[in-house]
């Protein structure tokens, strides 16, 4: 239980820093500027790093996973998408993992009966609560660039609509917040159930669940229960989008939690498995196309091999060859 | 039944009775706390010490995976380490996968060999882990700090064991990577593992013993030439004695249109030499100009399971040899990782192949423009256009006496998205044709549990158990539709599923693709058939029936 436990603790933890530090130690420049503006610098340095890391290492062989039929005779109909013959199919077949989780999609579940007889069930749920937690955190940090402009975008304001269309509660409840959290929950709670989840599950894996949970958490506390005045903090963070360094005015202390939680993720993301975010769209199994017989791919270190030549291959059983009246280069 | 090898019974009560976190059992106890136990029949033996001084390769010894010492070199820490560095540098597809994966276990039961040994490790992502663990504490910084946190272990000896059984559990099938979201392809880190293990002599000799022989003789089996001419045209004399036809193939032909080289294994092994019958006998038919090499006599290539330089070193020969005899295009026979090795390395590794031309079929004269850069056909789009366009007098009622279905080999099927052409020709040679389930077949195909290089009789136990979910689906429709043949496009599977069928589905024979081909071809000046290739009854045309309806 130790690496569910570490991580929640962690987590906890890295909350009450940011509490004590402006409720008790009146360091809020440091929580609502020094750290912000630092973590942005790691998120957006570290990401290009790692990024630029994977881009630079070559890719000496074209070998996509083919999950459907190659492009061969004219009558045969091929699978654009998981067989791609161009770029632009393979783009597709990318685009499909990046927004709908194409592969997880195929998801089954293998038992193992009596008399040893396997079954394999369809098994969707961890695509649809991949989908839905996925999908529902990029609505929820939309939705924030309403903190962020002072005339709110239109397409925030869309969002938002859709986001509240239940109209209840007030301030208007979003399902993206009840969906995200209910996500996490499943996306933790299999990892806990199933001996499989389990054993393979490390702290790594629980750690960026439970901070976007704690994130998600404090964000639902201000807006429903404390109803923290939002105009000090949308002041806030316009002036941070701006670049300024002037001391925030008077914000209450959760916000500085929300803050600091998310520029530990921020910080976190570029070193962690979170890099699957970038790494998706460069995964050659997936972003190449299956014609490597039609067009030949370069490997740029494409190493120098001594082959076993035909003559060597002559000299060694020339009479051999001779006796089974095989032509032969030399007498 | 192979002394390597539990009886069925006990198998089957291991799987009824013993706890495995495949059942849902979880003992609490963290995989890099799990012990490995080298025992008979999950183990191969070691690369012989000649063989290793053939091929000029690392730490030629006498050992055993079941010593407690593996004498590995002095420097083997190094060896490993750096080797890892450099790969990493050399493949963005090792970097990548080892880090993006977020352990979402989409992948945990899609393994082969973890259905069938119930063994954690076998999980993809835990196979993957076994690098990544060490991977993670030599590389990345902010790991190193968070050490408890993330996983990550020191390379020692027992790691090395740890690869040793685990990579050689993993037949390279791709069959994870089609449900891994982000594609991460475990074959990919097998082959790169196995590279280092070799670069500290720890191997299999079922795998490097092939090597060299393939490098000196030009094929797995290490027939010389004469040998390989001699079978070849014993063959041919079956066919005579059966059909009434002369095949007359050529050897070593300059000025040959096409060069056609398929596994070793079809011209020596059973039932593979039943599909090079069909070869010959379809060649005949249509008047094929093409020639046959012993120099490269070898399809397959087990230098693909050693290292990336061998393969590429033993590929060479196929372009070499048909640059030499100056042909137009080659033809390649049925073979999974041969297909492979073809159809996403030879060209990149070997080519450009600027001196052949693009293959088109004499007897069509489809221009196959897939094939244009690389210029080799795989036998089944061949013939598969040929059927298309009535090129070929078949009768496949000649197989009514076998019931089909069809297993997609790993590597043709995932590693070049070759599903329909195989069907189509079986439809058109046979009249009894059942699929397998559909998560078990095209791009969800289950191994034979014996590729890439573990086809050996000492390592039955582990070949029985990761073959088991496909003598399963197998098993599935012999009831169901009383199917009694296996029919393949691979020389691996040919060697290792009649041993699988004898042992969990016994009934079911084990056919090459144009094993039926060639039964079914009603061939020009032929004699009345009343066997099949294998000379066993077909059903209909039994004392000399008629067949003339």
């Amino acid at each position: 239980m130790k690496k569910v436990l570490m991580p929640l603790v962690m987590v906890a933890l890295l909350a009450l820093i940011p509490f004590v530090g402006v409720q008790y130690a009146g360091l809020s420049y440091l929580f609502g500027v020094i750290i912000p503006y630092t973590a942005m610098v790691v998120l957006l340095a570290g990401f290009l790093m790692r990024l630029a890391d994977w881009f630079r290492r070559p890719v000496p062989f074209r070998i996509p996973t083919t999950c459907g039929q190659e492009k061969s005779l004219d009558w045969i109909k091929y699978d654009r998408l998981e067989s791609p013959a161009h770029f632009w199919e393979a783009a597709a077949r990318v685009l499909s993992e990046v927004l709908f989780f194409r592969s997880l999609f195929r998801n089954t579940k293998a038992e193992l009966h009596k008399d040893a007889n396997l079954a394999y069930g369809s098994h969707k749920w961890l695509w649809l609560g991949g989908l839905a937690f996925h999908w529902s955190l990029l609505v929820i940090v939309l939705r924030h660039s309403r903190f962020f402009f002072v005339m709110v975008p239109g397409f925030t304001d869309f969002l938002d609509h859709a986001d509240g269309f239940l109209d209840i509660t007030l301030p208007t409840f979003y399902i993206t917040d009840a969906v995200v959290l209910a996500a996490i929950s499943f996306l933790v709670f299999r990892r806990l159930k199933d001996a499989k989840m389990r054993l393979i599950s490390l702290q790594t894996d629980y750690f960026p669940l439970f901070l976007i949970a704690a994130i998600v958490v404090v964000g639902v506390l201000m807006r429903y229960v404390v109803r923290l005045d939002i105009m000090p903090v949308k002041d806030q963070m316009l002036r941070l989008v701006n670049f300024s360094v002037d001391a925030p005015g008077e914000i209450g202390t959760l916000f500085y939690v929300h803050l600091f939680l998310v520029s530990v993720l921020a910080i976190y993301f570029p070193f962690s498995k979170l890099m699957h975010a970038g790494a998706i769209f460069l995964s050659p199994t997936r972003n190449l196309t299956n014609n490597s017989r039609q067009k030949r791919h370069i490997n740029p270190w494409n190493a120098e091999i001594k082959f076993r030549t035909y003559s060597e291959y002559e000299d060694d059983y020339r009479e051999k060859m001779k006796k089974a009246k095989l032509p032969i280069e030399k007498q | 039944m192979s002394k390597y090898a539990p009886k069925l019974s006990e198998l089957k009560k291991e799987f009824d009775e013993k706890p495995s976190v495949l059942k849902g059992d979880y003992s609490a106890q963290e995989w890099w706390d799990r012990p490995v136990e080298f025992r008979d029949g999950n183990w191969c033996f070691p690369g012989k010490q000649e063989v290793l001084a053939d091929l000029g390769f690392a730490n030629p010894r006498k050992w055993a995976a079941t010593d407690e010492d593996w004498q590995l070199p002095a420097d083997w820490q190094k060896t490993i380490s750096e080797g890892l560095q450099s790969r990493l540098k050399k493949y963005r597809s090792l970097k990548l996968f080892l880090d993006a994966c977020v352990r979402c276990g989409a992948c945990a039961d899609k393994c082969h060999f973890f259905l069938g040994t119930g063994d954690p490790k076998n999980m993809p992502v835990l196979r993957a882990e076994l690098l990544r663990s060490v991977y993670r504490n030599d590389f990345p910084l902010v790991e190193k700090i968070l050490k408890g946190f993330s996983g990550s272990r020191k390379l020692t000896k027992a790691v090395i064991k740890e690869w040793h059984m685990y990579f050689h559990q993993c037949t390279e099938c791709r069959r994870c990577s089609v449900f891994c979201p982000f594609g991460i392809d475990t074959a990919e880190i097998t082959m790169l593992v196995r590279e280092l293990l070799n670069l500290i002599g720890v191997n299999n000799n079922w795998i490097l013993a092939p090597v060299s022989n393939c490098n000196r003789t030009g094929n797995h089996l290490g027939i010389e030439p004469h040998t390989f001419v001699q079978n070849i045209m014993s063959l041919a004399e079956d066919i005579e004695d059966h059909t009434g036809v002369n095949v007359d193939p050529t050897f070593n032909r300059k000025g040959a249109e096409v060069l056609f080289i398929t596994p070793s294994g079809d011209v020596f092994g059973d039932p593979g030499v039943y599909t090079m019958m069909g070869y010959l006998l379809l060649f005949k038919h249509i008047g094929l100009d093409y020639t046959i090499s012993t120099y490269a006599s070898e399809g397959g290539n087990f230098g693909m399971f050693t290292s990336n330089d061998m393969m590429k070193k033993l590929n060479a020969k196929m372009y070499h040899e048909a640059k030499r005899l100056g042909v137009k295009w080659l033809l390649g026979g049925e073979c999974g990782h041969m297909w492979r090795v073809v159809h996403q390395y030879m060209n990149t590794m070997n080519g450009p192949a600027d001196f052949l031309e693009v293959p088109v079929s004499p007897i069509t004269g489809t221009r196959f423009s897939n094939a244009s850069a690389t210029k080799m056909v795989h036998i089944a789009e061949f013939t598969a256009d040929l059927i298309h366009h009535k090129k070929l007098k078949l009768d496949p009622k000649r197989n009514d006496h076998l019931r089909t279905t069809f297993h997609d080999s790993c590597n043709v099927a995932r590693g070049m998205g070759m599903f329909e052409e195989p069907r189509s020709i079986l439809r058109s040679v046979c009249n009894s044709f059942h699929e397998m389930a559909e998560d078990t077949i095209r791009e969800k195909t289950f191994c034979c549990g014996s590729g890439s290089g573990l086809n050996a009789e000492e390592y039955m136990d582990i070949r029985m158990r990761g073959g088991f979910p496909r003598a399963n689906a197998v098993k599935q429709v012999k009831d169901r539709h009383k199917v009694n043949s296996l029919v393949t496009i691979c020389a691996i599977d040919r060697a290792s599923l009649p041993p699988l069928m004898n042992y969990w589905n016994p009934g079911v024979s084990v056919y090459g693709l144009h094993e039926l081909v060639g039964n079914a071809l009603v061939m020009q000046g032929e004699k009345k058939r009343t066997t099949d290739l294998r000379e066993n009854t077909m059903a209909g045309f039994e004392d000399g029936g008629d067949d003339d309806e």
